[in-house]
Parts: C-alpha cells; sequence; structure tokens
C-alpha cells in the first residue's frame, strides 16, 4: 500500500488513467480543486500538457480542466 | 389580483449557456451595471409575461459558492440577503455531475430552486439519455429543458416561474454529511441560535457548513456575534483540512449515488471538440496557430475599423470647422471646436476599434478559445509574474488600453488582476503609433520602420519588467493557481457577442463623456488663458507650464515646445501631433510639421528617440487613468499608476538622451 501513496499526478502520461487519491494542496487552491471535482476517489486522465510543458490538460468528472505541475504534484494518485 | 411582481436569479456555472439564456429571456431590456463596492458587473433585465413583470437578475457564473473568489461571494450574498422568488440554476445537461456540485451549495441556501437543462440537444445528439422526472424527484426540484441559443424551452421556463411562484411552497432537499460532521453542524447551530441578534436571513445550517469548511468571509461575518468565541472553540477542535476535503467528497458522492438513475452517458468517445483541441492546443501546432489567430484578430480590427475612424475624423474636424466659424464669441468657439470637440474626436476616433476588440474577445470566449489562449500562454507567463489570464488583455493593449484594462476583468485573483491594470498601459496602444511615425519618419528615414518596431518591443519589455518589479515590491508573492475549465468548443452566439460589444463599447462612450471631458476642458483653459493669447501659445498658461516644466524635462533633450505637446498628450496621445502642429505654426500638413522639426535644432536625432520613449511610457490618456480608477476601485492605485508612467518614462528618456550624449550621438 506504501507505494501508492507515492505517484503523484504530474506523473501521469498522456492517455493514463488515475484514481484520485488525495489532494495535499494548501490554501485557496484546495478548496477550488474540490469545487472542481479533484476529491479522492474521482478518475482523471491526462489528456495532454500545454504546448510549452505546462499546464496540463485532465480529464475529469466528464470535463476537461487544466492545471500546473505544481499542483500536481501536490495531488496523489494510483493508476488504474 | 395577487403580487404580479417576479424576481428571479440566474445562476450557474461559466460556459453552460446562462448569458444566452439571460438574452433570451430580457432580449434588449437590460441593465448593465457594478455590484456595490465591487468591480463585478451586474446584468439585470425585465421580462413581462402573462401579466407578470419578472426582473431578471443575472449573477455571475461560479462553480461554487465558497468564498474563493468575489463572483461566488457576490451571487450568494444575493441570493440570501435580498432573497429572489426563484433561483434559476442553468445546468450544462451535458456536464452533469460537476453543474449538479452547484445544485447542492444553492439547496442549502434555502432558496426556491429551478434548475434549467441547457444545451440538451448537445447531450442527446452525443447519445446521452435524460430522465427529467426522475431528476425532478431525486432532486425535489422542477426541472426545465431548454436550447437558450435556439431559444427552445423559454416559454416553458417562465411557465413554470409563474407555477412556482403562485405555489409558494418551499422544496427542500439537503445533503448529509455523515455522522461525524452532522453532529458538528448541529453542535455549531446550537451555538449560533443562541444570539438573538443575529441575521436571520442566514440559515444556520447553511452558516454551520460554512464555518466548518473555513469560509473566511463567513467567519468575518459571525466575528461580532457574542457566540463567535464558542463557534471558534468548536472549529479549532476539528482538524479543518480534512473536514474540507470530507464535505466536498460527500457532495460529490451525494451526486453520484442519484446521477445513474437521472441520466445514463453514451460511451465515452471523441467528441468534435476533442477533435478540435487535438489540432489547436497541439504540442507543434498550437503556438502557431495561435500567433496567426492573434494577427488575424489584429488585422481584422484595424482592417474594419479603419474606414469608421477616418469617417468619425473627418466629421469630427468638419464639425469642428463649423463650429469655429459660426459660434461667437470667440472664446466659446475656441472652447467647443479646439477643445472639446478636438479633444473628445481625438478619444471617440478609438470608438470603433473598441467595439470590433469587444467583439472579437467575446467571439473568442464564446468560442472557448480564450481559455485555450490562457492554457497555452501560461507557461510563460508565469515566468514573468503573472497569470496565463493575463496574456489576451495585454495583447488587446495594442489596439487600446481602456479595454485592455476592461477585459483583465476575466482574472479572478485580485493581485494578479491588479498587476495586469498596471502593465498594460505599457503596451504600445494605436494612438502612439502617430508619434513614432512623425518623429522616426523625420529623424530616421530609412530605419523609420525599425525604429517604430523598437518602440513596441521597449514597451513589451517595460511590461514585463514592471510585472516582476510590482511582484518583487507592492504586489508580493506568486500568481495565483491555474486551476481552469477548458470548456467544449462552440459556435458563439452572434446576438452574445454583439450585446456584449455593445455594452462594453458604450461603457466606454460614457467614459468619453464625462472624466475625457473634464480633462480637454482643463487643458483647453491652460492652452487658452491669460485673456487674449494665441491658444496653445508661449504666453498660455500651457506655455508658461511648458516653461515651468522644461528644466525637469531638459536632460530627456525637451524644450518648453515639446513639454507643451506633452502636457496635451494626457488628453490622448493623438493629440501630441495635433498639438505640435499649432506649435510649430504647420497647421494639419504632416509635411510641413516634419519639415520645421527639422529645421528646429532644438530636436535632434537622439532628443526625437527620447521623445518616442517618453510618450510610449507615460500616462497613455485620461480614459485609461478613468477607467484604471474605476477597475481597480482605488484612487491610490491609479495615483500609483500615473506617478509610475511618469517615473519610467523620465527615467527611460533620461537614459536614451543622456547615454547616447555620453556616446557621442
Amino acid at each position: 500500500m506504501q507505494d501508492i501513496q507515492e505517484i503523484t499526478l504530474d506523473t501521469l502520461k498522456p492517455g493514463e488513467k488515475a484514481e484520485i487519491t488525495k489532494v495535499r494542496v494548501k490554501g485557496s487552491a484546495r478548496r477550488k480543486l474540490f469545487d472542481m471535482g479533484m476529491v479522492a476517489g474521482a478518475e482523471i486522465e491526462l489528456v495532454r500538457n500545454a504546448p510549452l510543458g505546462d499546464p496540463m490538460d485532465y480529464r475529469i468528472k466528464g470535463y476537461h480542466l487544466s492545471i500546473r505541475k505544481e499542483e500536481a504534484r501536490q495531488i496523489f494518485i494510483h493508476k488504474v | 389580483m395577487g403580487n404580479r411582481e417576479i424576481k428571479i436569479a440566474l445562476t450557474g456555472n461559466p460556459n453552460v449557456g446562462k448569458t444566452t439564456l439571460f438574452n433570451a429571456l430580457t432580449g434588449s431590456r437590460q441593465h448593465v451595471g457594478n455590484w456595490p463596492g465591487v468591480t463585478v458587473e451586474k446584468k439585470s433585465g425585465r421580462v413581462s409575461y402573462k401579466g407578470y413583470d419578472i426582473e431578471v437578475i443575472d449573477l455571475p457564473g461560479t462553480y461554487s459558492l465558497t468564498a474563493y473568489s468575489i463572483d461566488e461571494i457576490v451571487a450568494r450574498d444575493f441570493i440570501i440577503e435580498e432573497k429572489p422568488d426563484i433561483v434559476i440554476q442553468v445546468v450544462d445537461a451535458s456536464n452533469l455531475e460537476r453543474n449538479l456540485y452547484l445544485t447542492t451549495q444553492l439547496m442549502e441556501l434555502g432558496s426556491q430552486l429551478l434548475i434549467v437543462l441547457n444545451m440538451c440537444d448537445i447531450a442527446e445528439d452525443r447519445g446521452d439519455r435524460l430522465y427529467l422526472d426522475k431528476m425532478e424527484e431525486l432532486l425535489a426540484t422542477p426541472v426545465i429543458k431548454t436550447v437558450a441559443t435556439q431559444k427552445k424551452g423559454i416559454c416553458d421556463l417562465l411557465d413554470k416561474v409563474i407555477e412556482q411562484k403562485e405555489l409558494e411552497q418551499h422544496h427542500g432537499h439537503e445533503i448529509g454529511y455523515g455522522s461525524e460532521i452532522e453532529e458538528k453542524i448541529l453542535e455549531i447551530e446550537k451555538v449560533l441560535s443562541e444570539d438573538e441578534g443575529r441575521d436571520r436571513r442566514y440559515p444556520l445550517r447553511w452558516l454551520s457548513i460554512r464555518l466548518l469548511e473555513g469560509d473566511s468571509n463567513v467567519r468575518a461575518k459571525v466575528a461580532k456575534s457574542p457566540v463567535y468565541e464558542n463557534v471558534m472553540a468548536i472549529i479549532e477542535s476539528i482538524d479543518q483540512e480534512e473536514y474540507e476535503a470530507e464535505i466536498a467528497d460527500k457532495r460529490y458522492l451525494a451526486i453520484n449515488t442519484i446521477l445513474p438513475q437521472m441520466c445514463t452517458r453514451a460511451n465515452e468517445t471523441l467528441t468534435k471538440s476533442d477533435m478540435v483541441d487535438r489540432v489547436l492546443t497541439n504540442k507543434y501546432l498550437g503556438i502557431p496557430i495561435f500567433l496567426a489567430l492573434m494577427w488575424g484578430a489584429f488585422e481584422l480590427t484595424f482592417a474594419f475599423a479603419t474606414p469608421f475612424m477616418d469617417m468619425i475624423d473627418i466629421a469630427m474636424s468638419w464639425i469642428s470647422e463649423q463650429v469655429s466659424s459660426s459660434l461667437r464669441p470667440d472664446w466659446l468657439a475656441s472652447l467647443v471646436g479646439d477643445g472639446i470637440i478636438g479633444g473628445v474626436g481625438a478619444v471617440l476616433v478609438f470608438v470603433p476599434n473598441i467595439f470590433i476588440l469587444f467583439f472579437l474577445l467575446s467571439l473568442l470566449e464564446g468560442s472557448g478559445y480564450l481559455a485555450r489562449a490562457a492554457f497555452i500562454m501560461d507557461k510563460l507567463m508565469y515566468k514573468i509574474g503573472m497569470h496565463g489570464k493575463s496574456f489576451i488583455p495585454m495583447l488587446m493593449g495594442f489596439g487600446c488600453n481602456v479595454p485592455a484594462i476592461m477585459a483583465a476583468r476575466s482574472i479572478e485573483d485580485e493581485k494578479d488582476r491588479l498587476i495586469t491594470i498596471l502593465v498594460v498601459p505599457f503596451v504600445s496602444c494605436g494612438a502612439r503609433l502617430p508619434i513614432y511615425i512623425l518623429f522616426a519618419g523625420t529623424f530616421f528615414g530609412r530605419q523609420a520602420g525599425t525604429v517604430i518596431f523598437a518602440m513596441y518591443i521597449l514597451g513589451i519589455l517595460i511590461a514585463i519588467l514592471s510585472a516582476k518589479l510590482l511582484r518583487e515590491t507592492v504586489i508580493k508573492g506568486k500568481p495565483a493557481p491555474f486551476i481552469m475549465e477548458l470548456p467544449p468548443y462552440r459556435v458563439p452566439t452572434l446576438s452574445t457577442s454583439l450585446i456584449h460589444m455593445w455594452d462594453n463599447g458604450f461603457m466606454y462612450i460614457k467614459k468619453a463623456g464625462t472624466i475625457i471631458l473634464v480633462g480637454v476642458v482643463i487643458i483647453w483653459a491652460l492652452a487658452s488663458f491669460p485673456w487674449g493669447v494665441e491658444y496653445g501659445s508661449e504666453d498660455s498658461y500651457v506655455g508658461i507650464l511648458g516653461h515651468a516644466v522644461e528644466p525637469l524635462l531638459e536632460p530627456l533633450g525637451f524644450d518648453w515646445k515639446i513639454s507643451v505637446a506633452l502636457i496635451f498628450g494626457l488628453v490622448a496621445k493623438e493629440i501630441v501631433v495635433a498639438s505640435l502642429g499649432v506649435l510649430y505654426g504647420a497647421g494639419d500638413k504632416s509635411e510641413a510639421l516634419s519639415e520645421r522639426l527639422m529645421a528646429d535644432p532644438g530636436i535632434t536625432t537622439l532628443s526625437s528617440l527620447s521623445l518616442m520613449a517618453f510618450s510610449l511610457l507615460y500616462m497613455p490618456c485620461v480614459a485609461t487613468v478613468g477607467v484604471i480608477r474605476k477597475e481597480t476601485g482605488s484612487w491610490k492605485w491609479t495615483i500609483f499608476a500615473v506617478i509610475y508612467g511618469i517615473a519610467v518614462a523620465w527615467t527611460m528618456a533620461f537614459i536614451i538622451f543622456q547615454g547616447g550624449s555620453l556616446l557621442g550621438y
């Protein structure tokens, strides 16, 4: 179970899917991420990186949500 | 006959067609203003239907009702404090799960809710099946289907609004958060209810949930309550971050429990929008396409605007001449002709530009590409201490700084927005070009093009450096996190774009009618008095002022005439060239002016370069100052912007002139 916690959302490759386990983002971004559906148990897929590499385009809850790697690094997942 | 007035509030996520529905409901009977005390736009409208006078208030589009942004606070405060008869949530039928998250929060506000399922056509074309009866039952809320872009379902909606109003009964459905959280909610409710003087418009359960979630705005609302200490004791006993996560989890859990009964989604296939994105945000094609689109937008702006601008210019000079020759006494003719018509005309010339810029901005927004522009540019913008959303406003600045500063409204974070507003004026707008053309053309000959280009680059560099500087000093901190929906691409609705264009363009004209007029009259008075002097001459107050500031501007290579022209330039940049024409006795003829400038030993190649840089960087025009005041809501920041701009301009011109002199130019 330990290594599951180690993987963060920024390590996902385009086309890969995962399930969110924990959101460790602090501050107001935390609230916002929850509001946008980034809750534990939600399925998430990396669609693509922005042309310059960052931010990322994820598919979650049936829509596209874009966040920076900085925040993605603080979101824990396990791959499905 | 009962009460025939109904007040409804429109709410919903961004990009669900809320504005289109609002326009479909109210047509042209709209009023645009501001919410008191904040710079969030307030739109309201009226519709008469079956003997009812229905007032529709368009609340800001939000994903949630926390205190994340001013928009969210404005929306929820309105619902709680103004108690509209019915709150309509516009829901994107093709994206129910996230949309219903807002529904769960609206239910807790204790308002009469009505759900409008918009864009049913998209969902159904895709193969989704929606079960309205089940939805009404599970949400305990009436549900109406609409396709706002085709005005379908509008009458059904209005019928339902009237029906609900007449029923006067309150539906209620709330989410349970699990025994641990529910216990805390009850505890806080109990403590809060002990305060007899509390604001009873706020539901206790809602307050309690918000407090558990760490909502700073709600905390401030109960801070004066005598029971505040007791409430805080409960809040401090919990792991707030865990509660925050748990409450959001529970909301989505509740949605997921009922969602399968309300709709079945078609197998996920690649939508048209996804395919478009494969090209438009492609790793290699994304940036070239972006640049091409932006370039195209500019070409379009100028191609469309130029004939109109010429027409306004001609009309204004004609009116000015008529007035000058027919009005008596002479001073009145001068006030109206030289002052008001000349000055306001200089600003009105930009109206076509502004209208087109707003129209294109609205098209970009409606199509969904605006979000992609921020997505594509964010990394670059982040490096200079700005947010991806700041890019488009800055780009618009090349057309005109005024709509650019207004476009910064789309930036939620206050600091990000303020920085954008403060650096946009360094972006070289269309009005500054005539100055470059005159001086570069006169003094740089074949290199004129390069010099003009260099001015644009200088503006961009100063904007970037200023953003970095502001981040290090007065507006500390990093840009806000980039958490943004990339909405599906859609064909923008023409009427929505036209209304958007008109609203914003009209706001500019209103500004032109007030603050600019004041500026114009002041400058006119300075140029015309003391009594009897020639307009704008050495003996007039503006001439005296020019002489007075000459020592300050001398190190930059400017004499009193240039100083006077720059003072006129405070009203609008295109007046600089016109007033030089007057000062050099060259009238409207640019060739004559060019020759006389050449012949003036007071102006060298170097000082003309210094002058161009100064014109680029100091206060753009009174309209920009007016709009900075309006958009920041603060005189402090407005004055800061003006002084900072002048300081930067002075420093840059000083470096150019003194540096160049030292190097022997």
